[in-house]
């Protein structure tokens, strides 16, 4: 899977990143994904920071301790963090970390999700 | 009645993270022969993903060894994987299989690795000596076929 040694789409609004993750996050992918975020978020230092799950096919543990690692990385930093159109699959995943009492998630309409 | 093996692949691969995508399409290429619905696809290949990163993360390290997935289907509709190295073991498997307990919070393991894989298959069992290596062993019972009407 190359597809994130080249681009992370992101889109940034006002002082809000959503950054749209694509693909398979798992072990082999995240750590790729997690720097490329990192980066975003120490050079742009945005209010909010929302990761957009609708293109994610796949996802395991190491997707959780991406998103886990993301919000400590945010809180750290003061900026508002929030998890967008999760699949059920990948809404399983979150539930049985007891994700929701950390983090916001939300889901927008279909309409919305496409960039 | 003891249920019979109606098919059985054994494969074998290194340990590097490539592979971890690999594993988890193969199990679901597998499978596929069952006709199962979309949930349990999805589980059973988040739980060897899991179970194959395991090998590759905490059963190697660094080192590079071989990673063996062996996977059964019986006829009872029974899908059954096992992901065996060679690796450092786990000194304690309980506290292994501890919701969020993990030896390496550094590169962001969340350790929800075996809390998945028990809540989506049907049964898990981990056989772990230091210095030995690690099998896990999981099962999930496919649902029924919708029958055909006429």
């Amino acid at each position: 899977m190359l597809e994130y040694e080249n681009s992370l789409k992101s889109i940034t609004s006002g002082k809000c990143l959503t950054v749209y993750l694509e693909g398979d996050i798992d072990h082999h992918n995240a750590r790729i994904v997690r720097s490329k975020i990192d980066t975003k978020l120490y050079i742009q230092r945005p209010g909010e920071l929302v990761l957009d799950l609708s293109r994610v096919n796949f996802m395991d543990s190491s997707g959780l301790g991406l998103i886990l690692g993301r919000y400590t990385k945010a809180v750290e930093l003061g900026i508002l963090f929030k998890v967008a159109n999760p699949s059920p699959q990948i809404r399983k995943i979150l539930d049985l970390a007891g994700t929701e009492r950390l983090i916001k998630i939300e889901n927008a309409p279909m309409s919305a999700k496409r960039v | 009645m003891k249920a019979t093996v109606v098919n059985d692949v054994r494969l074998t691969f290194p340990s590097v993270s490539s592979n971890e995508a690999f594993a988890r399409a193969a199990a679901a290429s597998f499978c596929a022969q069952l006709n199962p619905t979309y949930d349990e696809l999805s589980d059973i290949k988040c739980a060897v993903s899991e179970a194959v990163t395991n090998a590759i993360v905490h059963g190697y390290r660094d080192a590079l060894g071989e990673v063996q997935l062996h996977m059964t289907i019986t006829d009872d509709r029974v899908f059954r994987a096992e992901i065996k190295d060679k690796g450092c073991g786990i000194p304690d498997v309980e506290e292994a299989m501890r919701p969020l307990f993990t030896t390496d919070p550094e590169n962001e393991r969340s350790g929800m690795g075996f809390t998945i894989i028990e809540n989506f298959m049907d049964s898990l069992r981990v056989v772990s000596a230091p210095a030995k290596g690690t099998r896990v062993i999981m099962t999930k019972k496919l649902s029924m076929l919708p029958r055909v009407k006429g």
